[in-house]
């Protein structure tokens, strides 16, 4: 037992408190949510606890393997993704008309979940690895490993989930110095090019971002989880109405609202407060995580730990934006509080990954 | 690319990284405050819209029907009342096709063609997403059918609604009317007179009668079930409830067994008979024959029968104690009489001789006297009880047609009665000044002749003549007609009496009304144009004859009733009131084609006065067609 007792406590040596603190915050936001948008369904409330408890001890586990481990774990990684996104390109199974999950036999899996992380190790590796010899070919390598598996993602298809790895791929070359005159003749690129990918845009694509601007012009179709998401949040008014009272919650008004539209449950029941409160813990993990970033002594863990932190805003912003009606309606859960196994394991490592480059400081100085 | 120091090379690296990393933490900020700002649109400036959005959402309103109230005798005889039945009811957006859905139907259950008739109609003048009754009064049987056959017949459904029963028949239809379904027609008069909300669970509304004039009172409050429903729609639980407010009950100041003896003595002859209490105003009994079935009007008529009814040369729809206008010829004449008293135009006792004709000075037209040879001496009281012509074309010439018309407006001729009944007629009564607006014409003396007995321009309904006897009767209170006694509120069912509507005080000199009135009772006595019809009466009546022509009858021609065919012969008019020294009742009939009015409309009367002064029930009272003529 004392032995036990001894590798749970060098264990949790590895655990940042600080981000320990706003993640059991926010888990413990999401559970009450959950439990008030399931109708306190004890399947769900029960599965959320499970969920957490696993990816909890994901985290635990990747505080502790050490970076220069984890940077090992890319390449391998990163091919293994690719190889099973072009294994779905070719013998993947077609749900809802697109070519995303991969049949194992015992489970469904979608490949492109594997990059979220995958691709960031990767390339943190690489840039690491030619740290002192680091040229303009070099990012060219780094953007063509992120061009491979964005456009295979792309043509499943599947819009929001190859752009949400395209800007965790984006994000690490911005970190590792990608030179602004790129990135602005990019994104000036980008936006004359915005007519051509139109063109390319699957029809529900381009309803998708039509039914943005205008909700009301199909109320019964698409629109109707626009409308009835921001109806939710904006009648929750400054101080919401209250845990558990939400009406347009609890009488089925909000779709999907224990996992891609939680926030809309959470906007009706705890009102600007609350939405003030809850950016604010993301705000908080940021933050800590650009510390963490700040002070890693490693390019790999410097770059993983940035990266991760912006990417995790970036998907509490896709998700708040959809749900509020101000970003097209993708399906991006919104982070550490819908409800969901896969998301959660795969954010939690993402935080243990951060804990992980923030205790790790001189171990692997070699 | 040249390095420089690793150890500087990394320092510079590492600035660069701070930099980017105030970048990334600038650009995070920037979307939270995105974010941000989105929600306090949403939930701050936004909120009360919202809030009103998501209450939509959650509450419905459904509106709960109050029961229409009762239409009772004045013996508390139920004239109108509801029931519950089982229709069956389409919606023809849920139908996925409408022919499919009724062929099945019809294999199901007897679908008349009347029937099938009626829902196209109804079909055609609704909307989509209105259900339309395909039949209404389902037997058991045919609930329990359609019940176990529903899934074959989208779009149809079998609904507990509530209907109108009109038991008292065709004789009570004009009185008191009836319900039909609500109309594109009816909902804009309900818009407009912002009632609209109070309805929005009634299906039927009073369209003619008593059913229309008392709609709001029978009405009542239609209540709602505040329910909050779910996103499919279910009623999840009740909120609040407001109980709808049944309306009122009506009780008549008719007597629905008055009303049948009068029908029944009408036999065979169209018309109509008014009898009022005179002191009241109270409508003891109403009759428009030939009446309708009202019942077929409740959940909507089949085109066909609606043509019928409409078209039928007897005019069955048409209620003629307040529409019918008719000369109102001798039954003028007391009117006629008193003016000439009040007016100073005539005493009592002054005489002509009438030689069976009168002619206007300078002319050698001849008005005539229905009696050839004339009445020879006569006064006024003779000139009423024997209906002398050639008395009244004097006074008219003497009084003027402008005295004349002021005079008897007083009486309410020539205008509403105000009766609680819509779709009154205001009758003519002419005049100098009428004919100048109307026609562009000047009087000629020779339209004064005859207005002095009731001819010419001069239109009044049975309403009016009944009226205007009832001030010869109560000594010149001019009372509005009421059909409806008394109220009962249906939560404290105490009954409210209807207050009387005196609408004013003729001021008549009691000995001037006193001549007129012995003359109508001479009327009735041996001698008098109606004598027969007084015949045997335990209580004296007060009374007088006329006749509306139909045609005209060329000068020098005399009118023979068994020469004409039925439709061509004379109106029968009767005025009067009973018991002559304090009179109860009053009665005006109006017999269609009746010939001379002591013949035929007075013993109608004189039935409806049997049995109301006496209780005295006709036997198999059946009216010969009797062509007497005077």
């Amino acid at each position: 037992m004392p032995r036990t007792s001894h590798w749970i406590l060098r264990g949790l040596r590895h655990v940042d408190g600080i981000l320990l603190t706003l993640v059991l915050l926010l888990l413990g936001v999401s559970l009450a949510v959950v439990a008030s948008a399931s109708g306190q369904s004890p399947a769900r409330i029960s599965g959320h606890l499970i969920n957490i408890g696993l990816a909890l001890g994901v985290m635990v586990l990747m505080a502790n393997v050490p970076p220069h481990l984890l940077a090992k774990v890319g390449p391998p990684l990163y091919v293994a993704g690719v190889v099973l996104l072009l294994g779905v390109a070719l013998f993947g199974e077609i749900r809802n008309g697109a070519r995303r999950w991969l049949d194992l036999g015992f489970m469904a899996f979608q490949p492109s979940e594997l990059l979220k992380l995958a691709l960031p190790l990767m390339l943190a590796w690489y840039f690491q690895r030619n740290e002192t010899v680091l040229r303009a070919k070099h990012f060219l390598v780094a953007g063509a490993l992120l061009v491979v598996p964005f456009l295979l993602i792309l043509r499943q298809p599947d819009l929001g989930t190859a752009l949400m790895i395209g800007a965790s791929g984006f994000y690490l070359l911005f970190f590792a110095g990608l030179p602004w005159k790129v990135i602005l003749g990019g994104a000036t690129l980008g936006a004359a090019s915005l007519p051509v990918v139109w063109g390319l845009m699957h029809d529900y694509q381009q309803r998708r971002v039509l039914t943005l601007l205008d909700p009301s012009s199909d109320p019964l179709g698409a629109g109707y989880h626009i409308i009835q998401s921001t109806i939710a949040i904006g009648s929750g008014g400054l101080f919401g109405k209250g845990w558990m009272q939400g009406t347009q919650n609890q009488l089925d008004f909000i779709p999907e609202r224990t996992t891609d539209f939680i926030f809309a449950v959470f906007g009706e029941e705890f009102g600007y407060a609350g939405a003030i409160l809850l950016v604010g813990l993301y705000l908080a993990i940021v933050a800590r995580g650009l510390v963490i970033a700040a002070r890693a002594p490693t390019l790999f863990g410097r770059l993983m730990a940035a990266t991760l932190s912006l990417n995790l805003f970036t998907y509490v912003f896709v998700n708040m934006g959809m749900v509020s009606g101000i970003l097209p309606v993708v399906g991006v859960p919104l982070p550490l509080m819908s409800y969901g196994g896969t998301a959660l394991v795969t954010l939690l490592l993402g935080m243990g990954i951060l804990m992980s480059v923030a205790t790790h400081r001189q171990l692997n100085k070699s | 690319m040249p390095l420089a120091t690793p150890l500087k090379n990394l320092d510079r690296e590492l600035d660069r990284f701070h930099g980017r990393l105030k970048v990334g933490a600038a650009f995070v900020v920037l979307l939270a405050a995105a974010l941000l700002a989105r929600a306090f649109y949403l939930q701050v400036m936004q909120h009360e819209y919202y809030i009103q959005r998501a209450e939509n959402n959650r509450i419905s309103l459904v509106p709960a029907a109050p029961n229409r109230g009762l239409i009772l005798d004045r013996k508390d005889r139920i004239l109108a009342e509801n029931y519950s039945a089982y229709t069956l009811e389409l919606t023809r957006a849920q139908t996925h096709d409408l022919e499919a859905t009724l062929a099945e139907v019809s294999k199901l259950i007897e679908i008349t063609p009347g029937e099938l008739r009626r829902f196209r109609r109804l079909l055609a003048e609704s909307h989509e997403f209105e259900t339309v009754p395909l039949k209404s009064k389902l037997t058991d049987e045919e609930v329990a059918i359609l019940a176990a056959n529903r899934y074959r017949l989208p779009g149809a459904e079998v609904k507990a609604r509530l209907f109108r029963n009109y038991q008292a028949g065709p004789g009570m239809a004009h009185v008191v009317g009836f319900v039909g379904r609500i109309n594109d027609r009816d909902l804009k008069g309900l818009r407009e007179s912002g009632r609209e909300q109070n309805y929005r669970g009634s299906v039927h509304i009073g369209k003619t009668g008593l059913e229309q004039s008392y709609e709001t009172l029978l009405h009542g409050r239609t209540g709602f079930d505040q329910m909050e429903t779910d996103a499919s729609g279910r009623a999840v639980r009740a909120l609040s409830r407001i109980p709808p407010v049944p309306g009122k009950d009506l009780r008549l100041y008719l007597d629905q067994e008055l009303q049948a003896v009068a029908e029944h003595a009408f036999g065979d002859y169209m018309g109509g008979l008014v009898a009022l209490d005179p002191n009241t105003g109270g409508v003891l009994a109403l009759v428009s024959k030939p009446g309708f079935d009202p019942n077929l009007f409740v959940d909507g008529i089949d085109p066909e029968t609606w043509k019928a009814l409409n078209e039928s040369p007897e005019r069955p729809m048409v209620n003629r104690v307040l529409r019918g206008i008719y000369p109102p010829g001798s039954t003028i004449k007391p009117f006629m009489g008193l003016a000439g008293l009040e007016l100073g135009v005539r005493k009592p006792g002054d005489t002509i001789v009438d030689p069976g004709y009168f002619s206007l000075p300078n002319s050698s037209h001849q008005f005539r006297d229905w009696k050839r040879g004339g009445h020879g001496l006569v006064d006024l009281h003779r000139a009423i009880a024997q209906s002398c012509d050639t008395y009244f074309y004097k006074l008219a010439v003497d009084m003027g047609i402008d005295r004349m018309h002021d005079y008897l407006s007083k009486f309410s001729f020539g205008e509403k009665t105000g009766i609680d009944l819509e779709g009154e007629s205001t009758g003519l009564l002419p005049s100098r000044d009428w004919k100048q607006r109307r026609w562009k014409k000047a009087w000629y003396p020779g339209e004064t002749v005859i207005a002095g007995i009731g001819q010419g321009y001069h239109l009044t309904t049975p309403l009016q003549l009944a009226t205007a006897t009832a001030m010869l009767a109560n000594g010149g209170k001019r009372i509005e007609p009421r059909l409806v006694q008394a109220v009962r509120d249906p939560l404290t069912h105490v009954w409210q009496p209807q207050p009387v509507a005196v609408r004013g005080q003729l001021a008549i000199k009691p000995e001037d009304l006193a001549v007129v009135r012995q003359g109508m009772m001479d009327v009735m006595r041996p001698g008098g144009t109606a004598a027969g019809a007084a015949a045997g009466a335990a209580y004296t009546i007060a009374g007088k004859t006329g006749t509306a022509q139909v045609v005209g009858i060329k000068q020098g021609a005399r009118y023979d009733a068994s020469r004409l065919s039925r439709q061509y012969r004379d109106h029968a008019l009767f005025i009067a009131y009973a018991p002559a020294e304090n009179p109860t009742i009053v009665v005006a009939v109006m017999v269609e084609n009746g010939g001379h009015g002591g013949s035929t409309a007075a013993p109608i009367a004189r039935a409806v006065f049997d049995y109301y002064l006496t209780g005295k029930r006709p036997g198999n009272m059946k009216l010969e067609g009797s062509d007497a003529s005077d």
